[in-house]
């Protein structure tokens, strides 16, 4: 894959292992330029491995990652200029005030005096911090953290924002807080911005284009409607029952709209191109057949179902399964 | 109350206790190294006392002497001589340090012993470490008595080949002390100055820079395009600069305190920043090379009593390093503290000039870049 114009990021072929542990497999991938692109998958899924390499944060094993035309293993510096990095722990100083967070970074990225005291209360009035500016970062809420660390990740312009999980841990007011942030920041500027998340509706919200990342490969990418209209079916009735039979699935397949069926957790997933006539169905062949519904509900596809359909599995159960997978290797 | 819930935090502590080698190490390893360190750094015999012979009279009787010296050489070895032609020497390497004491044998001595008419010996003793010189003295006394009663006492019951002095009158020591005396509090300020340096370093090169690795402080600095070297050595001045301050400001109030004399002395001031400059980049030099691949916020908390013991004690701050054994010897070679200790006491109680300091500073800079260096070659700019 060569470098082109349009592409902000180019992923090639990257492997990273931890001793006998692979915790990113053969991965590649393209973000556009201006797009919001989000790596969405559970914890332990390798999408914090994939950003720090991305970020030259730490060496992949194989393969490599041009950001903004440089390579991250041959020019990682022209990386670093180019980007602004919001890793996913907080890290801004508790020990500064919000504005001497800020300026600390400025100079790091060679500012001079001049763009400093003209952009440093830019930054914290676009971010909601102006009257917290010059207050101790150690008394802020997490969200007011987060927003003061994607100022200073912006401090230097970057052509590429970098964003761990920005809303991992955050209350619901401090998320749609941060979420607004990002979309402010995709209209006013052509700047690219890369998250990762595990929230699907962050995903769905924000993105423009979502790789789903799982036990460290890639196994779809596309845009969410895209993503969504790969799942069969248009709609999606979750339902539980008290006692199926054994052939309870392959029945329920015979169904008018019915294009498949799934189990996870003990709860049935029916994608049908006709949710209402598919419940009606069910319920009479439930009747019938003498089989206890405990729950039935009707929905339009969301992005937990395309990743139920790629991986098998629901983001919920795959986030305590992976964490403990992707662990293990540190006890050996 | 339930057995199995306090069994179940007993046993929460001990799993996390036996998997941190950190507190592992201060809780046992610790108090056994502080037994050792303390039980022979102090009250040692002390040994190998650098002392300047001036022989000014190159006679039978002035060689009995240094042959006298020769035998307390060879057998306990208390005193290390070394020969000088000029007395002036002889006392400028006394007052930098480099000789604890000076015996001179004046040009008329052996005349003097031949008539009998009050022949005499000077010792002029550096009395800035009371240890030290109480021993010479303690020597050279007895060898005066000892030649006074024309008796050889590391051979009893033999006799020198070289004739005895007349016993009539006395050969008489006379004893000159260089400087005004020097009270315990004053020889152990120069290891508290030492000390607030190695403290701020501890906190600032230790605890402080371990935390913010482990709260991930350190990664929102490495995005960045900050080189590792740039990172290193700001830390380390930034360290510096704070350990400059601690030692100036114990220096001043410790000085008071002491009653160090002439304490505003500006040249001396200006040493004094010299030395003090040199110890806290040299010291936070040091923590950060200890501390270049720490992640444990424990690590540094449990070294601090371990490193305290290991690098305050053998540097000589509150008993000389020749009392000594030889493997505390070797640290204290190594030890930037004793560097410091010894210029400052140089400074403070001699106030020597930059003769008395600069291989002190030259060792606490080469030392310095070394391990800047090093930190820098450890240090992983990547997670």
């Amino acid at each position: 894959m060569n470098h082109t114009e349009t592409n902000a990021i180019e992923v090639l072929k990257l492997v990273k292992r931890f001793g006998d542990f692979v915790a990113v497999k053969d991965v590649s991938f393209a973000v556009h330029t201006g797009e919001i692109f989000g790596l969405l998958g559970p914890n332990g899924a390798g999408k914090t491995t994939l950003i720090r390499m991305m970020t030259t944060l730490t060496p992949p094993t194989s393969g490599t990652a041009v950001v903004a035309g440089h390579d991250v293993i041959t020019d990682p510096d022209g990386v670093r200029h180019a980007i602004g990095v919001i890793p996913q722990a907080l890290t801004s100083d508790p020990e500064l005030t919000a504005r001497e967070n800020v300026l600390i970074h400025a100079k790091l990225y060679g500012l001079s005096s001049a763009q400093r005291q003209k952009l440093i209360p830019q930054l914290l009035e676009s971010v909601g911090l102006t009257e917290f500016a010059d207050k101790l970062v150690g008394s802020f809420s997490g969200g007011m953290r987060r927003r003061l660390e994607i100022a200073r990740g912006l401090v230097h312009s970057p052509k590429i924002l970098f964003l761990d999980e920005p809303t991992t841990g955050l209350d619901p007011v401090s998320r749609t807080a941060v979420w607004e942030m990002i979309n402010k920041l995709k209209e006013s500027a052509s700047l690219t911005i890369l998250l990762t998340t595990h929230y699907m509706d962050e995903a769905d919200r924000l993105c423009d284009r979502i790789a789903i990342v799982d036990h460290g490969q890639l196994v779809a990418l596309d845009t969410p409607i895209k993503l969504k209209d790969s799942v069969p079916g248009t709609d999606i009735v979750e339902a539980e029952f008290g006692n199926p039979p054994a052939d309870w699935n392959a029945t329920l397949e015979k169904l008018a709209g019915v294009a498949s069926v799934t189990s996870s957790d003990g709860v049935t997933h029916i994608a049908s191109n006709n949710g209402p006539l598919t419940v009606r169905e069910l319920m009479d062949l439930a009747r019938d057949r003498g089989v206890a519904v405990r729950h039935v509900s009707v929905q339009g596809t969301t992005l937990d179902d395309v990743f139920l359909y790629y991986t098998g599995r629901q983001l919920r159960d795959a986030a305590t399964e992976t964490v403990k997978y992707d662990t293990n290797h540190l006890y050996k | 109350m339930k057995l199995q819930r306090i069994s179940a935090i007993i046993e929460r502590d001990m799993r996390k206790f036996f998997r941190s080698p950190a507190l592992m190490m201060s809780s046992m390893i610790f108090p056994l190294m502080q037994l050792i360190v303390l039980g022979y750094a102090f009250g040692g015999k002390i040994k190998g006392i650098k002392v300047a012979v001036v022989d000014q009279d190159h006679s039978t009787a002035s060689r009995d002497i240094r042959q006298r010296f020769d035998a307390v050489m060879a057998g306990p070895r208390t005193l290390e001589i070394q020969d000088y032609s000029s007395l002036s020497d002889a006392v400028v390497d006394l007052r930098t340090g480099f000789v604890r004491a000076v015996v001179y044998i004046p040009p008329e001595y052996s005349r003097r012993v031949e008539q009998g008419n009050r022949p005499r010996i000077a010792f002029i003793e550096d009395n800035t470490d009371n240890f030290v010189t109480s021993e010479v003295l303690i020597r050279m006394q007895s060898l005066v008595q000892d030649l006074n009663q024309g008796l050889n006492p590391f051979q009893p019951g033999q006799r020198l080949s070289v004739p005895t002095p007349r016993l009539n009158p006395l050969i008489d020591l006379q004893v000159v002390e260089l400087y005004p005396y020097i009270e315990y509090i004053k020889y152990l300020l120069s290891g508290s100055i030492a000390m607030s340096i190695f403290i701020v370093a501890m906190i600032g090169g230790g605890i402080t820079f371990i935390d913010d690795k482990s709260r991930g402080l350190h990664e929102g600095y490495l995005v960045t395009p900050i080189k590792k070297s740039e990172l290193i050595l700001g830390l380390i001045f930034s360290g510096a600069i704070k350990g400059l301050m601690a030692g100036t400001t114990i220096t001043i109030i410790g000085g008071l305190i002491a009653g160090i004399d002439r304490l505003w002395d500006p040249v001396r001031l200006l040493y004094l920043g010299i030395v003090l400059g040199t110890t806290s980049v040299a010291m936070i030099s040091f923590m950060f090379l200890l501390m270049v691949r720490v992640s444990d916020p424990l690590v540094p908390r449990a070294m601090f009593g371990v490193l305290n013991t290991l690098l305050y004690f053998p540097s000589g701050a509150i008993y000389p390093v020749e009392g000594f054994p030889p493997w505390l010897r070797w640290i204290s070679y190594i030890d930037p503290f004793t560097y410091a200790v010894h210029a400052l006491k140089a400074l403070l109680l001699k106030n020597t000039g930059f003769e008395g300091i600069y291989t002190d500073v030259f060792v606490l800079l080469g030392f310095s870049f070394l391990l800047v260096g090093l930190s820098v070659a450890f240090f992983k700019r990547q997670i």
